[in-house]
Formats: C-alpha cells, structure tokens, sequence
C-alpha cells in the first residue's frame, strides 16, 4: 500500500488497526464471559493464554503495536483536522447532522485509552511481574480470584462501566466506518452495518455485566 | 415578520472579524434568504454603512456560489436547499439568526461572508478531465455504449455544484465527499477509466495539500449536501485510491 | 452598400465550411506558442475555446467575474443540446436543422453561419461523450433523445433538467487540463473594464481584480468575448445576478458593432414575480409544456376572484377555463414556440384574466396530464376499471418521475404543491439573440477581437429555438473560432510579446480609474439597485413582450433621464481597492443605461414584427406578427458615436438562397 502521508491512506491504516482490536475484543470478552458460568473454564483458557509461546510472543506483541498504532495515527488525524478549521463556528449544531459518537471519536478514545493505562496496571503489569521478573512458579489457578478481587472496589467497577459505554460509542460509529474507509459500500453494507450496530452494543454491554456481576453477585471472602 | 440577524463582518482577509447585530423588520415569507440579505443591504447603505458582502450568482440553486453558514448548518436548517432557494418563511417572526461565512482553513474569508474556494478549483485541476482533444474528430458518440445504470450514477455525481458545503457541515473540514463525487464521475465511465490511477492519487495528494482534514465517516456532509450526493462516493474514492497505491 | 462584410464563403451552402476551412491561414504549430489569446467570459463558448485554443499551442489567459470559470451562468441551462445525429432515425439531418433554426428565427438569421452551426453539431456531442459527459442514455447503453418547441424531430441530448451544467463541467474539465498544463492562466474573480486597440488592432485588456481592487493591463495578439447576454438590461430575468453586458459594450465603445440590440427572448414558463423584493426569476424548463395545459378563466369575475383567493382553480370546471393556446393554435397547442406562447399570456392578462395577486400569471395544469397517464398505468396493471383516487395515484407517479425536480422547486419557491393546483406562470427575460456583429469568422468589426455564445448576434435570428443555445456556445468555442483566429493570427507569427507600457494601455486604464472613481467618489443618495430597478420597470413595461412607437420613444427618453440622474445622484460606498460588489454593480448598471437606449432605438427603427420582436402596429388582425421582408431582412448593425443616440445604422442585407421565405405559422 501507498506511503501513509495521504489522508486515505491513515484512514485505512485506522480502520484496519480499528478492526484487529475489534477481532481481539471479542477474544477477550469470550474468555472474560466464562468467568460468569464457570471459574475453571475461566482459569484454563486464562492459563492457556499465559503461557502458550505464540500467544505470548507473537499476539501479545502484534496486539500492543495495534493498541499503539492505533492511538498514534488517531492523534496525527485528530491533529490535521484541527488544523483543517483554526476558526472555529460561533454557532455549530453538529447533532443536525451527524452522531455525537462519530464526531468524537477522540474522545471517546481517550477516554478507553486511560482505561487501558489502568487495565495494565491492574492486570497486565502485575502478570508479567509476577511471571518474568519475580518468576514465580505457574499457578492454573489463581486467575478467577485475582478477576474476582479487582471488582470489589465501587470505583474500579464504575470506572470500568464507564468506560465501556464510551467504548459502546467507539464502537457504534468505528466499527461500520471501518467498512466505509476500506470502500466496501454495496448491496450487503446495510446487513453488515446492523451487525456492527449489535455488536457495538453488545460486547461493550457483556462486559458492563461480567463486571457488575462480580461486583454484586460474586464477592469471595480473602 | 421582524429578525434579529448576527452577521460575521469582516473587512479582509488579514484583519480580525465579529459577529455584528442589525435589526431588521418588514421580511416577506416569499423572500429568499439572500433576497433578505439584499433588503439589509439597502437599508445599510441607506444609513451610508458599508454593506454586507457574500457570494451569490444564479439564485436558482446550480451554480454553487452561494454559501452562508445560518444558524450553525450549512445553506441553513432545510435539506437539499441552497442558501438561494431557502425562503424565509422557514423562519419565525422573532427569530435571532446568526450567519456566519463556511469555515474551512482551505476556505480563507476574503470579506465578511464571501470566503475563496479556489482550493476546490485545484483538486480538479490536478486530474478532474479525461485527457482528449477537444477539437477535430473523435469517435461517434455510439461507438461506446455505457450501461444505463452507471451512466446515471455518473451523472448523479457530476451533479456536485461545488458550494464547499460538505467540507462547511464536516467537524474535519473534510473535502472528501466533493472529491469523491468528482473522482467517482469519471471512475464510472468508460471514457475516463485509462487515466483512473493517476487521477484518484493527484487528487487526493491536491486535496490534502490543500489543508482539508481527513474524512471520520460522520455523514454530515451527505446531510447538509444540497445535491444529495451520495456517500457512496467517498467509498468509491477509497476503494479506486487503495486500487491505485496497488498498481502505482 | 453596406460596409459591413459578412465573409461568408463561396460555394454551395454544404461546403462552404470545408472549403473555408481549406483556404484559410493556419499557425504553424511551434509558432502558436508564440502568440496570446484573452478569453473574457468561461461558460460554453468561452470555456470551450479557452480549453481548445490552450490544446492547439496558444497561450490563453481567461478572465470571468466568477469565483470559478464553472460558476458561469451556461450552468443553469436545463433542457438539452440540440444536433442532427437523426439516432432515432426519424428523417433528421443538417439541413432540417438548418432549416428549423432559420424557420424558427423567423428569417432573420444568416444562412451560412446557421447550416455551419448544424454541421457541426453532431461532432459535439461526439467530443463531449469523450470528454465523459454523463448525457441520458437508454437501458441498451446508446444516448437518448428528447423532442422540443418548435420542430417535428427528436434530436435534444439531455442530462436531465441539468444539461448546461453537464456541458459547462465538461468545458471547465477541459480548461482544468490546459491550466495543469501552463497552458491556461485562470484570472478569476476579475472583471474586464476595457479594451486596449493599438494601431486599430484588439491588443488587450484593462481587467479589475474583484479582491483586491487592483487594475491590471494583460496583452494579447487577440481578444474573444465570450461574456454572454444582456438580459439583465431589464433588471428582472432568468440570468445570473453578475450576467452584464459590460464586456461587449466595451468594445462596441471601441468600435464593434452592436447588431439587432432589441432581439429578446421572453421565456413563457417562468416562475411569476411575487413583489418588490424579487431580486430575479426562475425558469421551469420547456418541457414542462409537453404536459402541461396553459389556461385562465373564461370569465373575468372568476379571474378576479380567484385573484382575491375566493375562489380555486380547482372549482372551475372545464368549460369555465379558457385554454387559449389550444384555442388559438389548434396544430401546436401548448408547444408553440417561445414568443408565440410569451404574447398570448401577456395578452390574456392584459385583459384582465390574470390568476395571482399582481395578475400577471396564467395557470400550467397537470390535472388532465395525470388522469391521462393514470388511466394508461391501470391498464398495464392489469386494471380496467379503477376508482379516481386509483388513477390520480398513478398518474401522479408518472408525473413525478418526469418533473419530480422540477415540481420540487416550484413548490419550494412558491409554498404551493403542483400536483394538487395548477403551477402559475408568466413569461421573463431569457435570452438575447442580439449581440456584437460577427462576419462569418466570428470576428466584430475590431480586428483581432472575436466574439462568441451568446455576446455574438449570429445564428438565432429574431427568435432562438430551445437547445440551441448550449449547441452555438460549443460550436464556436470547440469547432469554429480555433480554426477561424488562426486566419488571423497567421500575420502575428512575429510580432512577438506585446508590452503593456505602450501608451494605449496606459490611456485605457485611466479611463478606467477615472470612471471607477467617479463612481466612488460620487456621493448620492440613490443605491444602484434602485436605478437599476427603474431601468428594468422601463424596459418590461415599454421594451418588453410587445412595443410600439410611442412607447419606445417615452422610453428613450426616460432612459436618457435616468442615466443623467444615475451619474448625479448614484451612491457607492466602500473604496476601490477592496472586494466592493456594489462598485461592480454600479459599473455594469451604467453600461446598462447607454444599451437601453441602443436597444429601444433599435426596437424603434425595426418597423415590423418578427420573432421576438413583437411591433403592435405591425400584426395581422388575428393578432399575429407580421413581418416586412421587402423593408427589413437585413441585419441592423449599430455603429457607436458618442451617444446611444447618435449611434449609426449599417444594414447587412440577408438572403436566403437555400430556404423559401414564408411566413411563420404554427396555427
């Protein structure tokens, strides 16, 4: 593909970064959703996860560098569109014409992006730390009570509900541009559109009730 | 019927502009919103004020000169209307209306509303013409049937009157539904398909030079388009430009 | 006797052209790029020749007031282009062309320019399909065709209602080429105020740029105007708000002459004025005709009440109205031409039949239109008994699908829906067949200034047939005036750049300073729109739709007077080195006044009705023109000297060795 100074092409860069972190979310809300029936299916995929070498050191990689590049090619776009009206409107009414979600896509990213930055310092750092450098011995089954601990507290819980209706956002206007962006626009758009409307719902919305449901429902005794 | 109009003045490019108040009464339900304009310009001139400067030409709707920024929505709040053809009784007696020129920093103002859009005029330049003479034979206009179908959907892109609306309504100042629309005329056509790939990437290079934003998909621009081009274009624009980076 | 050479070349009429084209001077290449040419005006005829004078080697410099040459008012063009391509196979050819351009200009026209004119028309719509002009086509992919006023063939190719945009977009795209070239220097946004004659030779210009004010000197080895028609003369018409005539009355100050100033075209299917504010008119395309039935009440207290909203068109029943195009013209009924359809509204309410609130509109109903194409549809439906509503609701689909826009926009203008009452409409100022006089070169009586579209006065006669406008703008910019100026040209291999220091440049911007500034510094108490207005008010009322001696002397006269006043007590505020639209304005509005007079004179001395030019004392008892062949077939060719009414007639006698002169009929 052509170099990434035209905008089309960041546009794409976007989408496809966009849709591979799409594809790894419903991974993760897969594994996550078990912890809601069954905390040893919970703990075995999670397990499988840790350890397995091409998960480990290649998706683990290939995943950040998506995170990352997703977020920095967000702000180079989010730059040259400011710099595109340095007058602003005295009187816009964007809602006229377009969602509040896709006019804030920045937003709503950042707001996920913080989440992530906690959502390592809960989980990510505390896993590497305690598998490569503290190099404890493997446990298959301490995850489901590290998950369920985490959600005991009102505020992470909130925090994480709230992110996630950000991410339901993102996800409502994102996931369909993605399409757009890559120029698939015929006879199977509108089907196509429908399922990234539901799904933009529902993920972010699944992982709202693992949460309150370890909040509420699930709170195990230290 | 009696408005209050909050108009941007501003004497030139280089100077600093601001929303300015008049008053005006005696509006006719039958005026057009410029036609107004021109009863606030008499009366301006009257009170030997300098009046009020926007750009305007055919007043029926197609030349795409008219611009205007009313009430934060581009041509103002009715669909497939330009500013021309937008009549007053839209409005309320009473109402407060605040018109602003189209913002864009590819759209400098020039004075008050009238901004240059000679940006719009560079994109084409850079690749928006089949490349044949235009004097002495050709073939017969027959020779190369076109099917119906894309012939329609070329000339409903070739429909673009080039207002700068879409890039005005666009929270990016994006040009991409005006440059897909001229990309894709041409796209569609058998004529115009020998120069696809150069054209699709000086265009896209021109309107980026230019300093329009990137396209987020927010569809604002279809919305506010007073010729309902389709979004349809902008995907056609992607998918001939990934195409082009491809082969080139 | 004349002075006045048409050039028209020898031989048969058929090969007239060829022959010219094979005995005239060419450039050779190498040495075009040597030689410069100024465009004044980019819609069809401007853009097109801008574009194939860059392609041949020229340089070419084009100028329009415009933001962008796209923006010319060739863009609201709806209907079609006409060309003797005879795709539907029904009998047409050049000369059938030929002979209904001439026909319909009611013998006014040149014979040799107009058969040229349908020779060529069917290379451009060859050329414009190359250049990826998206014309109407059928399901089996070849071009389609539609029928207008006036002839008995399909030969209209159309792109919807938005034909003139579709070809002005195709010239624009045409110049974009040249311009990424360096071929074409685009000065938009400029306004040309005078040409430069040196040694008696059209040599350059005197353009003002619109931004900053500044005035500039350009040279050329030759001029083309292509700046359009004068319609806004009468303040009210369907042409742009910018359309002027300032470009040609420049050089017609300079030496060209003006010919037939009083040709006009009232348009029958315009939008009606709906009170002072009206700023200018819509057209609703022709076609609009073809379904339509024109109508006003039978009766004069119907009219009245209708007037006063007591009463709905709708209540009349059908031997109360009367639908007097049918009446009068049994053979054509609505499909009369242009300024046949135009008289008969204005005369039905002059006499008081009238249907808005100033009484100046007639009723186009669609009513019998969809219970016609109600009843076809249920019958392809399968159903042979349908209710009313049935048929109303099908035949109003059919209706939508041919006018759906067209219907859109009036209802948006008006606030009235068309399916439900009858459109109302009134005839406005469209097209003005006069113009700069032109041998057969299309060069005016300047050497080195050529002049073409609408600003010239050749092929349409008294009276321009629909389609043919958008044909005459592309034939002479595409196909005649790059071969022609090369004639030219020819002699100025050598000449070499012209300098714009010369005296002659420096004289002409002075002038142009020194009006500016009179203007500026004038300090009044009247807007120019105003003065504007009152011109128009004088030119509908006594130079309009029907004229006779009495008022065309008044107007005259009163012309006169207000131009006195506009230079006394004008007010344009603002300086002259800035953006000032009303400068602009002012400018054009005092051109306007010195063509008025021209106009109303010409319209004085043409004792005969012909075409558009509709004389009261000169009609059969039925109320048709009538024509004076053996006193008029000439061309007037107005000299200038000092004063609009100083100015000195020079006739070109026309003659018609190809066509029988007959007297117009569509009865």
């Amino acid at each position: 593909m052509g170099k990434l100074s035209a905008s089309i092409a960041k546009k794409v860069a976007m989408a496809l970064s966009g849709l591979f972190l799409v594809l790894f979310l419903a991974q993760h809300f897969t594994i996550n959703f078990t912890s809601v029936f069954s905390e040893e299916t919970f703990n075995s995929w999670s397990h499988f996860m840790g350890h397995n070498y091409i998960v480990q050191f290649i998706f683990q990689p290939i995943l950040i560098f998506g995170v990352v590049f997703h977020f920095v090619m967000g702000i180079v776009l989010e730059l040259k569109n400011n710099k595109a009206r340095k007058i602003s409107y005295k009187s816009y009414k964007g809602n006229s014409n377009s969602t509040w979600a896709s006019r804030n896509m920045i937003i709503s990213g950042a707001v996920i992006l913080a989440f992530l930055g906690l959502h390592f310092y809960d989980f990510w750092v505390p896993e590497i730390v305690h598998k490569y450098v503290e190099s404890n011995p493997e446990d298959a089954f301490r995850y489901y009570t590290e998950l369920v601990q985490k959600f005991e507290s009102p505020v992470r819980t909130g925090i994480y509900v709230l992110a996630f209706v950000l991410l339901m956002f993102h996800l409502w206007h994102g996931f369909a541009s993605s399409f757009q962006t890559m120029g698939w626009n015929n006879k199977y758009s509108k089907a196509v559109k429908g399922f990234t409307k539901l799904y933009a719902i529902i993920i972010p919305l699944g992982f709202i009730v693992i949460a309150l449901y370890h909040h509420f429902f699930n709170q195990i005794p230290h | 019927m009696k408005l209050t109009l909050k108009i941007w003045r501003q004497k030139n490019a280089d100077t600093k502009g601001s929303l300015q108040t008049y008053p005006i009464d005696g509006i006719d339900g039958d005026m057009s919103f410029l036609e107004m304009l021109d009863v606030l310009n008499e009366e301006l001139i009257e009170k030997g004020e300098e009046p009020v400067v926007f750009d305007h030409d055919c007043r029926e709707g197609i030349c795409g000169s008219c611009s205007l920024q009313i009430d934060g929505r581009p041509h103002g709040p009715e669909r497939h209307t330009t500013t021309c053809q937008l009549h007053m009784r839209h409005f309320n007696d009473g109402d407060t209306v605040i018109v602003e020129p189209f913002r864009a920093t590819a759209f400098p103002v020039i004075k008050d509303l009238m901004v240059d859009r000679s940006s719009f005029d560079r994109i084409q330049q850079a690749g928006g013409y089949v490349s044949v003479n235009t004097s002495g034979n050709t073939i017969d206009a027959n020779a190369t049937p076109v099917e119906k179908d894309n012939a329609d959907e070329a000339f409903n892109s070739a429909t673009c009157i080039g207002c700068g609306a879409c890039v005005a309504a666009c929270v990016n100042a994006s040009a991409m539904l005006f440059t897909s629309a001229k990309v894709s005329q041409f796209a569609l056509l058998p004529q115009g398909e020998v120069e696809a790939t150069r054209r699709v990437l000086n265009m896209v290079e021109q309107m980026d030079k230019e300093g329009f934003g990137a396209c987020s998909n927010t569809g604002a621009c279809f919305i506010e388009c007073p010729k309902d081009i389709s979004l349809e274009n902008i995907a056609r624009i992607n998918r001939e430009y990934l195409k082009a980076s491809a082969e080139g | 006797m004349s002075i006045l050479d048409s050039k028209i070349p020898e031989g048969p009429l058929a090969e007239k052209w060829t022959n010219h084209k094979n005995n005239i001077n060419l450039v050779n290449p190498a040495n075009k790029r040597n030689i410069d040419v100024i465009v004044v005006g980019t819609g069809l005829a401007g853009g097109s020749a801008a574009a194939t004078l860059a392609e041949l080697g020229y340089n070419v410099k084009t100028f329009c007031y415009q933001d962008s040459p796209r923006r010319a008012h060739s863009i609201a063009a709806q209907g079609g282009i006409n060309a003797s391509k005879n795709y539907q196979g029904d009998g047409d050819s050049d000369y059938r062309l030929f002979y209904d351009t001439v026909k319909g200009g009611d013998y006014r026209s040149r014979e040799g320019n107009v058969y040229r004119l349908a020779e060529v028309s069917a290379n451009i719509i060859d050329q414009c399909v190359a250049q990826g002009v998206p014309f109407a086509r059928e399901y089996g992919g070849l071009l389609d065709n539609r029928s207008f006023g006036g002839v008995l063939v399909s030969r209209t190719f159309y792109a919807k209602g938005q034909t003139g945009q579709q070809l002005l977009l195709g010239a624009y795209a045409a110049m974009n080429r040249q311009i990424n070239r360096g071929k074409i220097e685009a000065f938009n946004r400029h306004e040309m105020l005078d040409l430069v004659l040196i040694d008696g030779k059209a040599r350059g210009i005197i353009a003002r740029d619109l931004v900053t004010g500044e005035l500039e000197r350009h040279s050329a080895h030759a001029v083309v105007i292509a700046s359009g028609g004068y319609g806004n003369v009468f303040f009210l018409s369907t042409n742009a708000m910018g359309s002027n005539v300032t470009a040609s009355w420049k050089i017609h100050k300079k030496g060209a002459y003006f010919a037939n100033p009083c040709y006009t075209q009232i348009h029958p299917t315009c939008i009606p004025v709906s009170g002072d504010h009206q700023s200018k008119l819509t057209l609703m395309s022709e076609s609009l005709r073809n379904d339509g039935r024109i109508w006003v009440p039978k009766k004069k207290e119907d009219a009245e009440a209708i007037r006063q909203g007591k009463l709905k068109p709708t209540e009349l029943s059908e031997d109360e109205r009367d639908y007097y195009l049918e009446r009068r013209y049994p053979s054509f009924g609505n499909l009369v031409p242009r300024d046949v359809a135009s008289r008969a509204a204005k005369e039905r309410c002059d006499a008081g039949f009238g249907v808005n609130k100033t009484g100046e509109a007639v009723f186009l109903d669609f009513a019998s239109a969809i219970k016609r194409y109600g009843k076809e549809q249920a019958v392809m439906h399968g159903n042979h008994n349908p209710s009313e509503e049935e048929v109303t609701k099908l035949g109003k689909e059919v209706v939508a699908n041919k006018y759906g826009n067209l219907f859109e926009m009036y209802e948006k203008i008006v606030d009235a829906n068309p399916y439900e009452t009858p459109m109302m409409i009134y005839p406005a100022v469209h097209y003005t067949m006069g113009g700069i006089w032109v041998d057969y070169n299309l060069q005016s009586t300047i050497p080195g200034c050529y002049v073409t579209g609408e600003a010239n006065f050749s092929d349409h006669g008294a009276n321009r047939l629909g389609a043919s406008a958008l044909m005459q703008g592309l034939a002479d910019g595409y196909f005649i005036l790059p071969y022609t100026i090369g004639d030219y040209l020819a002699d100025d291999i050598r000449t070499g750049k012209i300098a714009t220091d010369q005296p002659e440049f420096e004289e002409a911007e002075k002038n142009v300073r020194e009006r500016l500034e009179k203007l500026i510094n004038n300090k009044g108490s009247k807007s120019v729109d105003d003065i504007h207005k009152r011109l128009g008010k004088i030119m509908w009322n006594k130079c309009g739709m029907s004229r006779n001696a009495k008022g065309l002397k008044e107007a005259i006269t009163e012309i006169r007077e207000l131009r006195e006043q506009f230079w006394n007590e004008v007010k344009v505020p603002g300086s002259m080195d800035e953006m000032n639209p009303e400068l602009e304005k002012a400018g054009r509005v005092a051109d306007f006044l010195e063509l008025g007079e021209l106009f109303a004179k010409d319209a004085l001395h043409r004792e005969e009705s012909c075409g558009g030019h509709f004389r009261e004392e000169y009609q059969t008892d039925e109320g048709e023109a009538m024509r004076d062949d053996e006193n008029f077939m000439y061309v007037a060719a107005w000299e200038y000297n000092g004063e609009p009414s100083e100015a000195v007639l020079h006739k070109e006698q026309l003659e018609y060795d190809y066509i029988e002169v007959k007297t117009r009929s569509y009865k």
